[in-house]
């Protein structure tokens, strides 16, 4: 795996207009392709990170370089939110169609992109329906296909599984690994649940709350591809058992 | 059934109505019996016609300005919170201050009836355009503005991929009021304007009628203005059924 980084943040922090501090001398690197976590309360600051990356925000001081701050105009990120976030006036080909829309691409391009993305995730048949017509593990899958069809260098992910069911969870996040190797992708996953981090994550950041901080590092050493299998292992569960010690410690301080 | 039912109940009421004035002997320039006020709308249409042609001339007219006006307005306010916070209290004080107040002011300082009638049929049938369109401006998902930044999207693409699809709805709720007050402020405007002349409206024919006795005659004219009301108002009903069918892919829930 190359170890170029393809996210660094130096001593950021960000204030906002308010006056509330969101986060606090943050730095992190994600090395190309690599399964970053960001692990942490609610209110740490986990989704203010994401949007330095994306370059939707920018911060009071210190730096951040990825590729959405340094190209903006290559679309080389792509962020997925908790909601699927689509338009529900547009179809599931044009929801994903958006991206490549917005480029200026023309209609015979974004067939050609679109059809294998939707293979991907599993909608081919789906291409026509209203995301009101789907279930909300299938309008995730869309939200994800609309994010993979610029074949993005970065993914970004805003805790995108937390509002699904267990099982579609599981399965979303074994398709995630897959896509994830298939392209090389460097992800930065938020989410508040530790058998998530291990589960998809080479290394996990255990944030703070007030302000947003990073505390600790955790490391998730199991071998790709995880199978299911890997649930139930005893290696999953010493993993998951140091990441929730970590995740009480960056709790203590803070009032609950 | 449930479209049946109004129809019954009008049936029943005018069934009522007739055996009442019938065996009461209430003369006609009392209470006219509902077959009367037919046989009189049948003997009358001509003239009655030609005044209902010049009322929705009026109403419609004043429905297409209230919605370039409304809609323009909303634009503007929803790109400058300053101008609204300036400018949306005097809508405001328009639209609770009674037509019927206003217009004869209105007839004083538009010399021409007829744009003198747009403009009161007009003060009362742009505010709900208005205010709907600006909460459907107001109402767009955080998250996908923030996804169109991402993907670099320019104003016209923001404008025609994301606002405009996503204000129709309120817009088109806005419209289906206003359709229905354009005709009120036509018909209210008149009255006030006691117009008399070449090219009048059914509300000239209602005050001639009341100033001849002619109740049948009266009665006949505000059938018409009934009935005229409620085919505009399903017209609208209809037509915003279909465009949000269109767009949204499902059937949008009635009279929300």
């Amino acid at each position: 795996m190359n170890t170029r980084p393809a996210v660094v943040l130096d001593d950021v922090s960000k204030t906002f207009d308010s006056g509330l501090q969101a986060l606090a001398s943050v730095s992190l690197q994600a090395a190309s392709g690599e399964f970053l976590t960001l692990l942490g309360p609610s209110g740490c600051g986990k989704s203010s990170v994401l949007k330095l990356i994306a370059g939707l925000d920018t911060p009071t001081t210190g730096s951040v370089i990825s590729p959405a701050t340094q190209a903006p105009g290559e679309a080389a990120t792509a962020f997925v939110f908790q909601d699927p976030t689509l338009m529900p006036w547009a179809n599931v080909f044009d929801n994903i169609a958006l991206p490549l829309r917005l480029a200026g691409a023309s209609r015979e391009m974004m067939r050609a992109r679109i059809a294998p993305v939707l293979a991907t995730v599993g909608l081919t048949e789906f291409a026509g329906s209203h995301p009101a017509q789907l279930s909300g593990g299938m309008r995730m899958r869309v939200s994800l296909a609309r994010a993979l069809v610029t074949q993005p260098r970065v993914l970004l992910m805003d805790e995108p599984f937390a509002a699904l069911d267990e099982i579609t969870r599981a399965r979303l996040n074994q398709d995630l690994l897959a896509w994830w190797i298939e392209r090389q992708l460097t992800v930065v996953f938020v989410t508040h649940s530790v058998y998530e981090a291990v589960f998809l994550s080479q290394r996990v950041l255990v944030m703070g709350a007030r302000p947003g901080r990073i505390l600790e590092e955790v490391e998730i050493t199991a071998p790709y591809p995880r199978a299911t299998t890997f649930r139930t292992s005893l290696e999953f569960q010493q993993a998951c058992a140091r990441l929730t010690a970590a995740l009480d410690r960056a709790q203590a301080g803070a009032p609950a | 059934m449930n479209r049946a039912l109004p129809v019954l109940s009008l049936l029943f009421l005018l069934l009522v109505w007739e055996g009442v004035v019938r065996g009461l002997a209430i003369p006609p320039y009392v209470l006219p019996t509902p077959s009367l006020v037919l046989l009189t709308l049948w003997s009358s249409f001509g003239s009655l016609a030609v005044s209902w042609w010049f009322t929705l001339k009026i109403s419609f007219g004043a429905l297409g300005l209230a919605c370039l006006g409304g809609v323009a307005i909303a634009c503007v306010f929803a790109l400058s919170r300053p101008l609204e916070a300036a400018l949306l209290p005097l809508a405001v004080m328009l639209q609770v201050t009674p037509l019927v107040a206003i217009a004869p002011l209105i007839l004083i300082y538009v010399e021409s009836t007829t744009a003198a009638l747009l403009t009161c049929a007009w003060v009362i049938a742009f505010f709900p355009i208005l205010s709907n369109t600006l909460a459907g401006l107001r109402a767009v998902d955080p998250n996908l503005a923030d996804l169109f930044r991402l993907y670099r999207a320019t104003r016209w693409q923001r404008l025609r991929l994301l606002l405009v699809p996503g204000a129709l709805p309120y817009f088109l709720a806005g419209l289906r009021i206003s359709s229905g007050l354009s005709l009120i402020g036509a018909v209210t405007a008149e009255m006030v304007a006691g117009v008399a002349g070449r090219e009048t409206g059914l509300a000239s024919r209602i005050l001639e009628a009341s100033f001849r006795s002619e109740t049948p005659k009266m009665f006949a004219a505000l059938v018409l203005l009934v009935l005229t009301g409620v085919l505009v108002y399903s017209g609208f009903n209809a037509l915003s059924r279909i465009a949000l069918w269109q767009l949204y892919g499902e059937r949008p829930k009635e009279n929300h």
